[in-house]
């Protein structure tokens, strides 16, 4: 087990960089994802820590030493690949062995390490299928399982459940993070999937077009978002956003560019005259008679939660309502703002002012 | 059940039209005349042929096995058998080798990748012939150009006698088809080698393996399915060389590079003994039948290639 360290690492691809100077630290035996978009490089950062792609500048450390110029072999970790990298002519417990076989380990050490680990993974019965003879599921915890043999100081995970189905998924990320809490090995994992990051993370790190945008425990994510990105990308359905300025009348209004006045529980000098956007959670309203008239567009009931999408003036808002609705579409309703979980962001920079 | 129960009998055309079978039948039959004409009527003349003691301008007849007594005691045919059995394995084995290092080398990212694929392929695009008069000249007596840049280095002191020594002779046919042969080979195993996914060697590499151990247990395990049908292939071509040989040496000197088809060709046409010639050809199936089997093992799939879908 070690700790992980990124100074100021960046990667170009020719003359078209992708990593432009990332500094993250990660504790020994945290959990960490990495989040983000596809293209924004969270796969190749991933893969500069695995050794598989070169650093362009920068600094990568594993439990303190630089490991720049490793090859990967010599960084002892394990990686987990979307495709799972199964060596299709090795059987199940040969995949989990081939490490060790290489390192000439006697039949009873490979025994050792690798009974316990299938024993884990619930693939006793299987070790001595071909991966062609597993299923999605199977296939992935092999994939762990060669891993876990090895007894790395790190494990990485590149987007190790998007091709399971999504019973599947839910499944193997309860699993994953119960491995996690039994081993409690540092884990980089990187998604594209934020409810997977939120849901496993010690610590994300959300990024974006080569950079980070935020690095934080979940629900801090969640609750204080450093900017517009990372407020729109965490959170499912996602925050809505509207723009407009503070009322110069009275601070602690927000006028939106569609003339409608919602409610702000406080506003910084900084914030005023500015052109704003203004976040909500579709968590954060209630219906209300008296609210802010909102006419109902689509209702989305999933049975513990109603989802609604209404038109507030002229924009779009989302809401999550955990009382059941019996409005329907084209109808007005009240909405109720909770106006201290409310934000206040840039319009310019993206930066959260509130 | 064949037919809804509703469906009347029909005439008898319309009942075949609609069985499978004889549709199937008539589909294949172009194929089979085109088959039995080509190939089965040739293949059965040569071994009627082989029975018999028919010459050129005269029908033999049955002398039962005759003619295979006669090579069975015949020296010149037991060197051609030698000289093939020899030129087949050596060549075959350069062949792979070879070209499994240059597909290794191909399938690597390096500059003007595509222009040097492109340029692999030239001996084998070649017509045979012209390669073969091209290498006639490379091993010319006097004026062979290896002699030339040798001595010109001063390593020897006279022209090699490259096709008049039976050993340098030997070495020269088979640099000339180890030279044909390799781009099939090479191409071949490189399409077999593109179809190992990059991030299985990147799983071993963080396995803890070195280039030797991700060759010898990721790359070579998956490309044997490959290299079985290519190196089938490539015997057979090698077996039954006749261009070369025919343009390079003649099987000369003194029957030292007669392989079993030139030999066969010598004895038949020039020589007009067809019923010996033919008997040599059909000496060569029991060694083509080894080599088919050994492929129809050898591309039996394997274990780990079966069951599950992806």
């Amino acid at each position: 087990m070690a700790s992980v360290e990124f100074a100021d690492v960046r990667k170009s691809f020719g003359t078209h960089p992708v990593i432009k100077g990332v500094d993250i630290k990660i504790e020994d035996g945290e959990f960490v994802i990495l989040v983000g978009p596809s293209g924004c490089g969270k796969s190749t950062l991933l893969r500069m820590l695995a050794g598989l792609e070169n650093i362009s500048a920068g600094e990568i450390k594993i439990g303190g030493q630089v490991v720049n110029g490793l090859a990967p072999k010599e960084r002892d970790i394990a990686m987990v690949f979307q495709n799972y990298a199964l060596y299709p002519h090795m059987t199940v417990a040969d995949n989990m062995a081939f490490s060790l076989t290489l390192k000439r380990a006697s039949k009873a050490e490979i025994d050792k390490r690798v009974k316990p680990a299938a024993e884990i993974l619930g693939l006793t019965p299987l070790l001595d299928r071909f991966p062609r003879q597993l299923s999605g599921g199977q296939r992935q915890r092999v994939a762990m399982g060669r891993a876990i043999v090895r007894d790395p100081q790190v494990f990485l995970f590149d987007e190790p459940l998007s091709n399971l189905d999504a019973k599947l998924r839910v499944a193997m990320r309860a699993e994953i993070k119960e491995l996690h809490q039994r081993l409690k090995t540092t884990t980089v994992y990187v998604t594209h999937d934020q409810i997977e990051a939120m849901t496993m993370a010690d610590k994300i790190v959300v990024m974006h077009d080569g950079l980070v945008e935020q690095i934080g425990a979940p629900l801090e994510l969640y609750d204080q978002p450093a900017n517009l990105f990372v407020a729109s990308f965490i959170g499912s359905p996602a925050m809505n956003m509207i723009k407009g300025k503070l009322d110069p009348s009275s601070a602690l209004k927000f006028k939106t560019d569609n003339g409608v006045e919602l409610p702000v529980a406080k506003a910084p000098e900084s914030a005023k005259g500015r052109a704003l956007v203004y976040g909500l959670r579709p968590e954060h309203m209630t219906i209300a008679e008296g609210g802010i008239p909102a006419e109902v567009v689509v209702i989305e009931p999933t049975g513990s939660e109603t989802q609604m999408i209404m038109r507030v003036g002229g924009d779009l808002v989302t809401g999550v309502f955990h009382q059941r609705i019996s409005a329907r579409p084209g109808e007005t309703v009240g909405l109720s703002i909770h106006a201290e979980a409310t934000y206040l962001f840039d319009a310019e920079t993206g930066k959260r002012l509130v | 059940m064949t037919m809804t129960p509703t469906a009347k009998r029909n005439s008898g055309f319309g009942a075949m039209a609609r069985s499978n079978t004889a549709v199937g039948l008539f589909f294949m039959l172009p194929a089979a005349v085109f088959l039995i004409c080509f190939l089965t009527y040739p293949l059965g003349l040569g071994v009627w042929l082989g029975f018999t003691d028919a010459k050129i301008g005269r029908d033999g007849i049955f002398i039962g096995l005759e003619n295979y007594q006669a090579l069975a005691n015949d020296s010149v045919f037991w060197m051609a058998v030698y000289n093939t059995v020899l030129y087949t394995f050596i060549a075959s084995v350069l062949k792979f080798g070879l070209g499994l290092w240059l597909a290794m080398i191909l399938n690597e990212h390096l500059p003007f990748k595509s222009f040097f694929r492109a340029i692999i392929l030239l001996p084998w695009v070649v017509p045979t012939v012209l390669s073969a008069l091209a290498f006639w000249w490379i091993y010319d007596a006097q004026f062979s150009i290896v002699s030339w840049s040798l001595m010109q280095l001063g390593w020897i002191d006279g022209p090699i006698n490259f096709l008049g020594d039976p050993n340098n002779a030997r070495a020269s046919v088979i640099a000339a088809n180890v030279w044909r042969g390799i781009p099939f080979v090479a191409i071949s195993l490189l399409a077999g080698l593109q179809t190992i996914p990059q991030s299985l060697h990147e799983a071993a590499s963080l396995d803890g393996a070195t280039g030797w151990q991700r060759f010898r247990f990721i790359t070579l395990p998956m490309l044997t399915p490959i290299i079985a049908v290519v190196m089938t292939f490539s015997v057979l071509f090698t077996f039954t060389d006749f261009q070369l040989i025919y343009v390079l040496t003649k099987g000369g000197p003194v029957n030292a590079t007669h392989l079993m088809a030139t030999l066969s060709f010598q004895r038949g046409i020039p020589g007009g003994q067809l019923g010996e010639g033919a008997a040599i050809a059909v000496a060569m199936i029991p060694f083509l039948l080894a080599s088919i089997l050994f492929s129809f093992f050898g591309l039996q799939r394997r274990k780990w290639q079966q069951g599950g879908q992806d």
